[in-house]
């Protein structure tokens, strides 16, 4: 991990310096006058990453909840799996599916009906070319809900079951159970699955880049296309013929990994807090 | 008693279905992926596509042998690397509970897991192609190595950490040394879980595109120099999907379904024989 | 079959002197995890406002027999139950009976203290009467300080009313508990070791809210301890291996039982 942060910080050393703090307020990027601003890609990777949280958290929480409180018990192993292969189809595959169905699909029905019916929001208005933000939070939110049920599940479940005999004894159902006795004591485990599949869009690249359109511009419409910080690397790295250009590229990938470390050790240390809860309650 | 009552329980059996509901939409695009691939796919695998080379630019034809067998040879390389050092860490880790370096390593190995596949292949890039000015398998196989480790890391340590401690304090009281107990004793006990680590990790990294674009880079021919570009089955996809032919279109669909094959084969076969070991003898 | 319905008689008798009747009456109990046959034939009857002590060894099916009582049993996977229990004459067990509703009923005290922790003391006890759709304030905070004083604890938490559950000892933890039970006014309350553990100190107190509560509810109380079953009771039953030894009022039970195995017990030879 060292090692890591040494090797990307040397090598993006010439765009540090150069770009300063700048590199994360200016929207140029122009690689012939060597101008380098990320705005544009920080902007994507942060919206379609919310995006996607947005409509990933309440269904994996959704799924965690029957996984770990509602469902028969021999039910729950066929259906954890399922999830797991989810999460175990390669990016590229999403990004191939992306592509020839689902860039198809907004552009004919979801585009259309949201413009339609929300048209007056600054959210829904261009045309739906099917490429764009929208399409790229779906594919992540798809792409991402596997950890939140995994780790939520993982969690709900770690909630030692003297609580919920609590709740139950005091004439609970099944969903108030889960809400007064499950939920509040898993809360931080769930603030950290929510953190490691936030870790987890954002450093996301291949679905992203495949359905985004890569376009470094900054629209308020979701239906227009945009451009992220993996996915810009991804598309210009082999391409990135002066060393400065190169070193702009890193220093882009240097910020999404400190980025992603930064969330992900939170994730970690919010998941062992539900662990360590039980000692809370003396004995 | 009331409304009050029936409320709740309404309330309860609405909440129980939407969390089904939840399940249900979560689990819808597997199947559709899962459909479009093989009905796609399928069309576009015949003899051909296991045996040749790609064919040139807009002609129907050729397939993606080389780009099979280079993913085989990148997911090799990255197993040389990465399964003997997770093996011995997480070992380390395991026997080291109480160690401060222990600790660290498996936190580190924890965010590691998360950090984005394309921050592996930068890392490789910067380590291995600047130096050597090309872009080469050695240096894709590091890339994939990255992500390798930390899975093998903890699966070792979960796996050493089952096996009980009755076994090795039966060795250790044969006067065995423990280097010796834990190469002859602990590891064989835990092999078995610890392959089917390694293959959720290899069904990982088999499907990894991103950190390979400017490492392995790919290539149209054959090529069995690690030091020289390759082929890989997700980079061939991802060069295919996004070009503007339309049989190109079905071969990167052909070689969907090939690469799901796998990686999803390697996880139910990890799942099944993960299963049979934790069932009680 | 016959020393289980013997006990029964003596029973009857004391009910009838006292001029009080059986609130409880569990008829041919038998309750299975799984393959495993863990109650095999239960029949007493409990009576109201009185202190019930079920005693036995370890395994021998003590605490099952209280999750009968409310259905909490069923929880466990692959349990199962047979038998009838009435309550006030009507079956608990009856097609069409909402165990949610029983359990409103019947509370419940488990072997360790288990408040909510992220809920304050007040949240705490106030949680059974939200779930039953109480908004009032006025009338929760009555409810409230009502259970907190009938479990003894308002005047130790009256002015941190709002600090979390958890904040405090292990033994007000467990009279939090009681008073979180006690807030939906149940009829009958079932303490499965509630004591097993605290410290001595906290142990008597429990033992003597137990005796104070039984004024106006019917306790059930399952205990390892038979010091403890002496002290708190008015009945005692005696289990062993899943059935019902003894059965009768406690002073009996103690001074003249009448099956030698509870004698053995109760003397310290086994268990």
């Amino acid at each position: 991990m060292g090692a890591i942060l040494v090797a990307l910080t040397s090598a993006a050393w010439p765009a540090i310096r150069q770009f300063g703090l700048a590199f994360f307020v200016t929207s140029t990027w122009d690689p012939v006058a060597l101008k380098f601003g990320a705005l544009p890609f920080i902007y994507g990777t942060l919206v379609s990453s919310a995006l996607a949280l947005a409509l990933a958290v309440p269904l994996g929480l959704g799924v965690a909840i029957f996984l770990s409180e509602m469902v028969p018990d021999w039910l729950r192993a066929p259906i954890r799996f399922l999830v797991e292969l989810l999460a175990a189809i390669p990016s590229v595959v999403y990004g191939l599916w992306g592509i020839f169905v689902l860039v198809p699909w907004v552009r004919t029905a979801l585009g259309p009906f949201l413009k339609a019916h929300l048209g007056f929001l600054p959210l829904f208005t261009g045309p739906p070319i099917g490429i764009g933000m929208l399409t790229a939070g779906l594919i992540l939110a798809i792409m991402i809900i596997p950890f939140i049920v995994a780790v939520g599940t993982e969690v709900m479940r770690a909630v030692p079951n003297t609580q919920r005999e609590a709740a139950i004894a005091l004439g609970a159902t099944r969903w108030e159970t889960t809400r007064t006795a499950i939920l509040p004591y898993a809360r931080s485990g769930i603030i950290g699955a929510i953190f490691l599949a936030l870790a987890r869009a954002l450093g996301e690249t291949m679905a992203v880049t495949m359905v985004i359109g890569n376009v470094p511009q900054i629209k308020a419409s979701l239906l227009a296309p945009a451009h992220t910080i993996p996915a810009v690397i991804a598309n210009e790295f082999t391409e990135a013929t002066t060393d400065l250009y190169l070193a702009a590229l890193l220093y882009a990938g240097l910020v999404l990994f400190v980025v992603t470390l930064v969330v992900n050790i939170l994730a970690r240390l919010l998941v062992t807090r539900v662990a360590r809860g039980v000692e809370a309650i003396r004995e | 008693m009331d409304l009050r009552y029936y409320r709740r329980k309404w309330t309860d059996a609405a909440m129980t279905a939407v969390t089904l509901l939840c399940t249900a939409i979560v689990l819808a695009p597997l199947f559709l992926i899962l459909l479009f691939l093989v009905k796609t796919g399928i069309s576009a695998i015949n003899w051909d596509f296991f045996t040749k080379l790609p064919g040139p630019a807009g002609e129907p034809g050729g397939g993606m042998a080389n780009a099979m067998v280079g993913t085989l040879i990148l997911v090799t390389l990255a197993g040389l690397m990465g399964v003997p050092l997770g093996v011995f860490a997480g070992l380390y880790v395991a026997e080291h509970p109480k160690a401060r370096l222990a600790a660290v390593a498996r936190f580190t190995a924890d965010v590691l897991n998360g950090v984005p596949s394309i921050v592996a292949g930068l890392f490789a890039y910067v380590v291995i192609v600047l130096p050597m000015r090309h872009f080469s398998a050695l240096s894709g196989g590091l890339a994939l190595a990255v992500l390798l480790l930390p899975i093998v890391l903890r699966t070792t340590e979960e796996m050493v950490r089952l096996v009980p401690q009755s076994i090795r304090e039966a060795a250790l009281a044969l006067g065995i040394p423990w280097w010796r107990m834990t190469l002859r004793v602990t590891l064989p006990t835990a092999a078995a879980g610890i392959t089917t680590g390694i293959m959720v990790g290899v069904a990982r990294i088999a499907g990894e595109t991103a950190p390979l674009l400017f490492t392995a880079f790919g290539n149209r021919f054959w090529n069995w120099n690690p030091l020289q570009p390759i082929a890989a089955l997700p980079l061939q996809i991802f060069s295919y999907a996004i070009s503007p032919f339309e049989d190109w279109h079905r071969q990167a669909w052909a070689g969907a379904l090939v690469l799901v094959t796998i990686v999803l084969g390697l996880n139910i076969i990890a799942r099944y024989a993960a299963t049979r070991q934790t069932k009680p003898q | 079959m016959k020393q289980v319905i013997e006990p029964i008689e003596g029973v009857r008798k004391a009910v009838t002197e006292m001029e009080q009747r059986a609130q409880i009456q569990i008829r041919d109990l038998h309750a299975w995890f799984d393959t495993h046959h863990v109650l095999r034939g239960i029949t007493l009857e409990i009576v109201e406002h009185k202190v019930t002590a079920i005693i036995g060894p370890s395994g021998c099916g003590k605490t099952t027999f209280l999750r009968c009582l409310n259905r909490m049993h069923e929880l466990v996977p692959g349990a199962r139950v047979k038998g009838q229990i009435l309550i006030d004459g009507q079956d608990i067990y009856a097609p069409g009976v909402d165990p949610v509703f029983i359990r409103r009923r019947i509370g419940m005290v488990f072997q360790k203290p288990n408040p909510f922790p992220t809920m304050s003391i007040y949240d705490n006890v106030a949680a059974g009467l939200k779930l039953a759709g109480e908004r009032n304030r006025r009338k929760l905070d009555e409810i409230v300080e009502r259970a907190l004083r009938q479990a003894a604890l308002w005047d130790e938490v009256k002015d941190r009313l709002h600090k979390p559950g958890t904040s405090l000892s292990g033994g007000q933890q467990q009279r939090l508990c009681i008073a979180r039970a006690l807030a939906v006014e149940p009829q009958v309350l079932l303490m499965d070791e509630p004591a097993s553990a605290l410290d001595p100190a906290s142990t008597l107190r429990i033992e003597e809210l137990a005796r104070e509560l039984a004024k106006e509810i019917t306790i059930v109380i399952v205990t390892h301890n038979m010091q403890q079953a002496a002290r708190v009771s008015d009945f005692t039953a005696f289990l062993l291996e899943g059935e019902l030894v003894e059965y009768g009022p406690t002073d009996q039970i103690f001074t003249k039982p009448k099956d030698p195995r509870t004698e053995d017990y109760i003397t310290g030879r086994f268990g």
